[in-house]
Order: structure tokens, then C-alpha cells, then sequence
């Protein structure tokens, strides 16, 4: 179920549940549980149309547009990468599209999760922002448009 | 340091002794006392790149701090000194591997150039449309690709021998393979991902029984076991600095000296010429016909310094302890309940390839490194061997000989932390 609150609300709800874990084990063990809860994208939208370029594990990504919000499912076959994308979903998901393209990413630091990545999924991460900003872009510009 | 301390090379290695070697070999390498995450680091990445023993990087920041200049043109005595230096690195390396010549031995970046100049400079003026490039399953990319893209360029077709189950050639099929329009045949001495030691010459004699040319990616092999090209009969042999304790960027092309005459330059460039006019060019000889632009001088004495710590340390020592090492990896990982083995061939160095439960490499392998443990996940650089076995990649553990019995213990006891966060 995806909280209430505007995207720094939802953010700073993260930043503080993950403040409750002091080690590496802990964020792990959080991150791989919220990665049980993403909202996950349709078996049959598993295909290379909607694969996240630049992740070493493989991502599926789909955006579609409900009213003025951005409607977000996903899924991974790796379990670390699913918990990363659960963070940007849970934050993301239902949020209007302009506010997503313009949406501050610095919680990522502040969870202390990027600190425990390894370049690669540093740049996978960055990857699934980059598209999700995209499909934001193009939905709030379709809107724009109608 | 075991230069100094420690000569075995020529002498019987008690098993006993084993332990206290490897102390010493440990101590040759400044990076292998670091921590990582706060835990001391676990090398077992070696079949990605090994780690530099002192004497190479001495070898190399000397050579820049008091012999660095260009080679093979200037008549100041830096230059002179340079010169003997990496024509001296030759030498060690064509003693190394038993070639005829220094004629024979090529510098190049890597295996990866080393297998390209054949593909262009040998094989691509031979090969026709109807001819045939014989390779393996378990190829690295480097041996494939190259060979794709001489396929691209002439029309050729680059056929694959397959492999059993437990990750060994299907040395009936490449058999049958080899057939009249086979030109060339290229295959890794060891499998980077199963660890698997190819019978390279039985390949090379049954190739050489049809006059077929062979190319052998001995990356994994030269630092591991030892080599000797002349009585491998071997047509072409390529390795790699980095995987064998040198630097990164240098790597070594073997060819049969009547091969590599006959064989055009693979690029033009100063160094590689004996004479230039707009109306004609003359090449230099071996080898420097094929080393265009000044070359990886530093690299390639800091590779003569590894050739020569390796000697000193001796295969000797090397081959008893990582097959000591393999033995018991092996035997603590099956104790693992979820572990399933990518590669079980049994002649093997000491590389293994697994897979924990369902969890994906790429999640194990992040794990480990959070517990200072450096493997490598992923499809190695072999997407058509992970094709075969339908899986996305494997978690590789590499070893090499400063690797202890203590660390297997170590990373079964953090596979164990992994599976139980992961499944």
C-alpha cells in the first residue's frame, strides 16, 4: 500500500525507519523487506521494453498516468535491486508527475544506503531515476498537451 | 620478501611448509593487509586481475623515477638504458614460456589485443567465405568476438564446440568439427568461469594432424601453471600482465616466428617501420613490426619483475598449495545446504563457480563484500556459457597462491550470513 504525504513527507518517513538500523546487516535486512512490498509491475510488461538499461541485475520499470498521478510498478530478479527500487516507489508512486520530474533524490543519501552500494548499483540506482524522471517528464507534458 | 628469503622453485615443497609460505608471499603484497567494511580483505577476484607483489611496483616506479625514457630511437644513454630494459623483459618472458626467440615474443595491451592481431593480421587475409573459425563454448568474449567480427569482415562462420553437463569439452564433437574448411582454431588453455583445463594438446595435435593453425588464450593458464609454447607446438599463445602478478595494460603475443614473419603489420605507426616514403614504407622485423607507437614500456618491465617473482616463488610451490586450496574450497562450499556448482570438471585450476538457493550473484556478491569478501558475479565475460547453463551469471570464487585456508573458511562462514539474509 503506498503512504500518504508529499514526496520530501514519504522521504523523511524512510530516512527515519532506516535510522533505526545502525549496521550494514540491519539496512540489508529493511531494505530486502521493502522490496516485499513493491507494487509489482505485471508479468506480462516483463519484456525489454520496459528493462532499466545500465543494472547488472534485471530491472522492469512501467509508469502509467492515473488522473494527475503517476501510477509506478516494478520488479527485479535480485532481491538488494528490488529493495532499491521499493525506496524510490514507496516515495514516488502516486505523486503528481511534475513533482516527480522535479522531485530532490538527496534522501538516498541520507538514508545511508548509497554509502553501502557498490559502483554498480550506484550506477543501476541512477539508471532507474533517470527513467522514472522520464516517464514522469513525458506524462506530465502529455497532460500539458491534452 | 621471498625473493630474498625463500628459493624453491626447483626444490620439492613439503606440505607442511605449505602454511609458512604462504606467510611469506602475503607479506610481498601491500594491498592484502587492508580492511574492507571493516573486515580484513578476502582477494578471491584473482581470474578478474591479481593482485602486485612489492617488487613489481618497485620494478615499475623505478623504472619511472630513474630509467624513464623512449626506446629503440635515441642515442643518450637514458634512452640506451631504457631500451636494454624492455628488450631484458623480453628475454625473461621468452624464457618463461619457452619460445624460440624474442622474434616471437609481441608486446601488446592484453590478451584481448593479442587475440585481435591474429584474428586481423593472421587469419583475415586466409580466411574466405566458405572457411570455418573453430572456438568453444566456454570461450571468454575475447576469443569469440573478435573472431565474430573476422566473421563480419569476410563471410567466414565461427563454429562452436559444445560442452558436457560438468563443464568439460565435448572432445568427440570438436572431433567432428574439425573439418576441411576449419582455418584456424582458437581455445582457452583455462575456462576464466568453470576453472576447466582444456587438453590443449590433444587439441593442438589433432589440429595440427589437419594442418590447422591453433590459437591458445592462455590468460588464466600462465598464472597458475606452467607453460612452455615450444612443446605445447601451439601456433599462437596470448596472456595477460594483470592476471599473472603484473601490471594491468601489457599483455604477450606468442607466435611461431615463419607465422609471424609471413603475417602483415596490424597497425602502422612509428617504431614498426624500417624506412617511410610517400612512395613506400618498409617494416621494421620481428618483432617489432607488430609493436606500433612507443609501447607500455613500464608495464612491460613491471611484467619482466613478475615473471621473475613467480619463478622465485616457483609452480612448484603455486601448483601444490591452490590445488590444496580448490580441494578444500570445494569440500567446505558442498557443505553449504543451497550450493550448486557451475563447473565440476576434474582437471581444473583453482576457480569456482556457484550459485546459493535462488539468490541472484549479483546479491550474494554484495553481501560478501559488505564482509570484506571480493568476488566477482556476473556472466564473467561469457554470456554463451551462461546461455548453456540458463542462468544469468554465476558468484565466482578466484584463488591464487597467496590465498590461505583461513579465508575459505571466512567466505563460507559469510555464504552461510548471506543465505540466511537472502533466502
Amino acid at each position: 500500500m503506498t503512504p500518504i504525504g508529499t514526496i520530501a513527507e514519504r522521504a523523511g518517513t524512510i530516512v527515519d525507519e532506516f535510522a533505526l538500523f545502525d549496521d550494514w546487516m540491519g539496512k540489508y535486512e529493511h531494505l530486502i523487506e521493502m522490496g516485499r512490498s513493491l507494487p509489482l509491475i505485471d508479468e506480462a510488461y516483463k519484456t525489454n521494453e520496459y528493462l532499466v538499461r545500465g543494472c547488472q541485475a534485471q530491472v522492469w520499470l512501467k509508469a502509467e498516468a492515473e488522473g494527475d498521478l503517476i501510477r509506478l510498478t516494478a520488479d527485479s530478479d535480485a532481491l538488494i535491486t528490488k529493495g532499491l527500487i521499493a525506496i524510490l516507489l514507496c516515495i514516488l508512486d502516486r505523486q503528481p508527475a511534475d513533482a516527480v520530474v522535479g522531485a530532490d533524490f538527496s534522501f538516498l543519501d541520507e538514508i545511508g544506503m548509497k554509502e553501502h552500494l557498490s559502483p554498480t548499483r550506484k550506477n543501476g540506482l541512477d539508471s532507474m531515476i533517470k527513467q522514472i524522471r522520464l516517464y514522469a517528464a513525458l506524462l506530465s507534458h502529455s497532460k500539458e498537451v491534452s | 620478501m621471498i625473493a630474498e628469503s625463500v628459493h624453491m622453485s626447483q626444490e620439492t615443497v613439503r606440505e607442511e611448509t605449505l602454511d609458512n609460505i604462504v606467510e611469506d608471499v602475503r607479506r610481498d603484497f601491500p594491498i592484502l593487509t587492508q580492511t574492507i567494511n571493516g573486515e580484513p580483505l578476502v582477494y578471491l577476484d584473482n581470474a578478474a586481475t591479481s593482485q602486485k607483489p612489492r617488487s613489481v611496483i618497485d620494478r615499475v616506479c623505478s623504472y619511472y623515477e630513474e630509467h624513464h625514457s623512449n626506446v629503440h630511437r635515441g642515442v643518450h644513454s637514458l634512452s640506451q638504458r631504457a631500451t636494454e630494459m624492455y628488450e631484458a623483459a623480453r628475454e625473461t618472458v621468452r624464457g618463461f614460456i619457452g619460445a624460440a626467440s624474442t622474434a616471437e615474443i609481441v608486446f601488446t595491451r592484453g590478451t584481448t589485443e593479442a587475440l585481435n592481431l591474429v584474428a586481423q593480421s593472421y587469419a583475415r587475409p586466409r580466411l574466405g567465405s566458405d572457411s570455418e573459425i573453430l572456438v568453444t563454448m566456454m570461450e571468454h568474449h575475447s576469443n569469440i568476438v573478435p573472431w565474430q567480427i573476422l566473421s563480419g569482415q569476410t563471410g567466414a562462420k565461427v563454429v562452436v564446440t559444445p560442452i558436457h553437463e560438468d563443464g568439460t569439452l565435448d572432445l568427440d564433437a570438436f572431433e567432428q568439427l574439425l573439418g576441411d574448411k576449419t582455418c584456424i582454431v582458437a581455445v582457452a588453455y583455462i575456462s576464466n568461469s568453470l576453472g576447466t583445463i582444456n587438453p590443449v594438446e590433444h587439441i593442438i595435435e589433432r589440429s595440427h594432424a589437419r594442418d590447422i593453425p591453433v590459437v591458445i588464450d592462455g590468460a588464466q593458464a600462465v598464472p597458475h601453471m606452467p607453460v612452455h609454447v615450444g612443446e605445447l607446438d601451439c601456433d599462437f599463445f596470448a596472456f595477460s600482465g594483470h592476471k599473472m602478478f603484473g601490471p594491468t595494460g601489457i599483455g604477450v603475443l606468442y607466435g611461431k616466428e615463419t607465422l609471424l614473419d609471413a603475417m602483415p603489420p596490424y597497425q602502422g605507426g612509428g617504431d614498426m617501420i624500417e624506412s617511410v616514403s610517400f612512395s613506400g614504407t618498409t617494416f621494421n622485423k620481428l618483432p617489432h613490426k607488430f609493436e606500433a607507437g612507443t609501447p607500455n614500456i613500464a608495464g612491460t618491465i613491471g611484467l619482466g619483475a613478475a615473471v621473475d617473482y613467480i619463478q622465485n616463488v616457483g609452480y612448484d610451490f603455486i601448483q601444490k598449495h591452490e590445488a590444496r586450496l580448490l580441494t578444500t574450497a570445494l569440500s567446505k562450499l558442498s557443505e553449504l545446504e543451497s550450493i550448486r556448482f557451475i563447473g565440476q570438471a576434474a582437471e581444473r585450476a583453482s576457480v569456482i563457480s556457484f550459485l546459493l538457493g535462488d539468490s541472484h550473484p549479483y546479491d550474494v556478491g554484495s553481501v560478501l563484500d559488505k564482509m570484506g569478501i571480493a568476488v566477482r558475479t556476473g556472466h564473467h565475460c561469457t554470456q554463451p556459457l551462461m546461455d548453456h547453463y540458463q542462468i544469468p551469471g554465476t558468484v565466482r570464487a578466484s584463488f591464487a597462491f597467496y590465498n590461505t585456508i583461513e579465508e575459505i573458511d571466512r567466505l563460507c562462514s559469510a555464504l552461510r550470513k548471506a543465505a540466511s539474509l537472502l533466502q
